[in-house]
């Protein structure tokens, strides 16, 4: 990688806006957005349903058109992003194809891109390992448990190495036990790759445990009300949500939490 | 060894008990019917058989009743051993190739509803896909479609034998094009929402891969569309049989089940008709089996729970 390419954002918002039309109006599900994400950054988009935080999220995945404003991935709109395969995208859901075994669900993204088969295996093998599931790559979704299942659906995100993930609520339908497992193990995959991830929560631990930067967002209209620098240690073991500075910071995301509805 | 067996004698024997549990409930309702058709034999033939015995001056009691009106030539409702009796007789008992063979109608009979079904299925996954690809072809065609079911079979059916005998086409394939007529609208309706069912969500990770139109289609919604494909297609096999019956009545009734059915009802045969009538739904019964058992083969292959 280029000094120059290094020094690009991974993303750039500047005043962005996204209008829903409907049956009551208009709904203003982002509005004047600005937000710059640097390369190896985790951030945390909190914030209450209808904030905005999973449309931003789309946005940047060239799933939503932004209707104002201009927003850049890596240097690129989102559209020439998307085509040039510059990120994974994890869903609430594992969405995985029933049909298909957990090795070749990872394969699904490799094959469409044309990668040839050895490759393919090689890169399923590696992914599997990262994610803790080798082993099960021809068993089916189904003889999985919900928190294999979504391992699995990040696996798929990261088998073609793109420099981005995406995730939206991945972790939502899990249970707490389940959920502290993988937020520990997501953080060490992040460690060990050096991806840039964007993720969406409402969850103030979740977001305080994980992140970098925390960006606070509120509804009606969907905007950023603060950004929180997390200043916690890169070893971050569970037990750090009891300490003192953890707690700072989720009080401070609780309170920015608190400033957006006191709009209404 | 013995001793250390229970589990499996345990399980044997819940299988038997299984069986016993799944057989009963049909059985009663079989022994009911059975006993309500006898019935109506006894009752619907007494008529004309108090009429036989006045005319011939002959005494008579109700037990004579109760056999005689069991064993008419020509009853107006036939008793069902009569029925299984006039079967055996028709397929045990006769050649293959012999004109009075219920096989050799069979087989007429199946033969044009295993063609109709299969062009049916093809034609119906055809409009299925165009629908789904193809925003115009959504709009014009399925009212069509829908149009297409609400005339009844049987006035359309001898319009399709005689135009298509005016092309030079007879036999089989006019029987089987009415059977297809009938077996493509399920397959069309259960194909566009097989097509259709992958929820949004992966419609959008296909968008994240940039796949394209074609990769989405053979990676993502043809094999969601295969639960529905066999659902429609058990349905589909069904009417295709009833198709070949209606497509046989108007050619004359030279062979098939449609054929037996005109013919004994030309001749006041009731036990013929009733013996045709009992074989098709047998047939049918066979032929939704069989569709059912391989759907269910393919799906466990797919590792889809069926």
């Amino acid at each position: 990688m280029s000094e120059d390419s290094n020094r690009t954002p991974a993303i750039e918002a500047d005043r962005l806006c996204l209008t829903f039309d409907s049956n009551d109006g208009p709904v203003h599900a982002l509005k004047d957005v600005d937000l710059t994400i640097e390369k190896g950054d985790f951030v945390s988009f909190i914030g209450p349903s209808g904030c905005g935080k999973t449309t931003l999220l789309r946005v940047i995945a060239d799933l939503e058109q932004p209707t104002g404003g201009a927003i850049s991935v890596n240097g690129k709109t989102p559209e020439e992003a998307r085509l040039a395969g510059a990120y994974g995208y994890v869903f609430q859901a594992p969405a995985l194809l029933a049909w298909r075994t957990i090795e070749r669900n990872i394969g699904l993204p490799l094959e469409i891109m044309g990668i040839s088969r050895a490759e393919q295996a090689e890169r399923v093998k590696h992914t599997l390992d990262l994610v803790g599931l080798d082993g099960f790559g021809r068993k089916f979704p189904w003889q999985l448990s919900g928190g294999m299942q979504q391992r699995a659906s990040i696996a798929r995100a990261l088998a073609f190495d793109a420099e981005l993930l995406l995730m939206d609520e991945p972790f939502g339908a899990l249970d707490e036990i389940v959920r502290d497992h993988l937020n520990e193990q997501l953080l060490q995959l992040w460690k060990k790759t050096g991806k840039t991830i964007c993720f969406v929560t409402h969850s103030i631990p979740e977001a305080v445990y994980l992140s970098t930067r925390i960006v606070v967002m509120s509804p009606r209209p969907g905007r950023v009300t603060d950004i929180i620098e997390s200043d916690l240690p890169a070893e971050r073991p569970l037990d750090i949500r009891e300490s003192k500075r953890f707690l700072e910071i989720a009080q401070r995301v609780r309170n920015g939490l608190r400033e957006g509805h006191s709009y209404d | 060894m013995l001793l250390s067996c229970p589990p499996a004698w345990w399980r044997r024997n819940n299988a038997v008990t299984g069986m016993v549990n799944r057989i009963t409930p049909v059985a009663v309702v079989v022994a009911a019917i059975m006993i309500i058709w006898y019935g109506f034999t006894v009752h619907l033939n007494a008529p004309w058989q108090i009429d036989r015995y006045e005319k011939a001056g002959t005494e008579w009691q109700m037990r004579d009743l109760v056999r005689d009106t069991m064993a008419q030539e020509r009853p107006v409702l036939p008793a069902p051993h009569q029925i299984v009796a006039e079967i055996w007789k028709t397929t045990v008992k006769k050649k293959v190739t012999s004109k009075r063979s219920l096989i050799y109608h069979g087989s007429v009979t199946l033969s044009s509803t295993l063609l109709g079904f299969v062009m049916g299925t093809i034609l119906g996954i055809g409009l299925a896909v165009s629908i789904v690809e193809n925003r115009a072809m959504d709009k014009s065609l399925m009212p069509w479609i829908i149009t297409s079911q609400t005339i009844p079979i049987l006035a359309i059916a001898p319009m399709i034998i005689v135009v298509l005998n005016a092309v030079g086409l007879s036999g089989l394939v006019p029987k089987a094009m009415i059977s297809t007529y009938l077996s493509f609208f399920p397959v069309v309706v259960g194909m566009v929402k097989g097509l259709r069912s992958p929820d949004p969500m992966l419609m959008d990770l296909m968008r994240t891969y940039r796949s394209s139109r074609l990769q989405t289609f053979w990676k993502l919604r043809l094999p969601a569309s295969v639960p529905f494909l066999f659902a429609s297609m058990k349905v589909a096999i069904a009417i295709s049989l009833v198709g070949a019956i209606v497509g046989e009545l108007p050619t004359g009734a030279v062979a098939g089940l449609g054929a037996r059915l005109l013919a004994g009802s030309y001749y006041g045969q009731t036990i013929q008709i009733w013996s045709a009538l009992i074989s098709a739904a047998c047939m049918a019964a066979i032929l939704v089996g069989v569709v059912g058992v391989i759907s269910h083969l393919t799906l466990r292959r797919m590792g889809l729970r069926a």
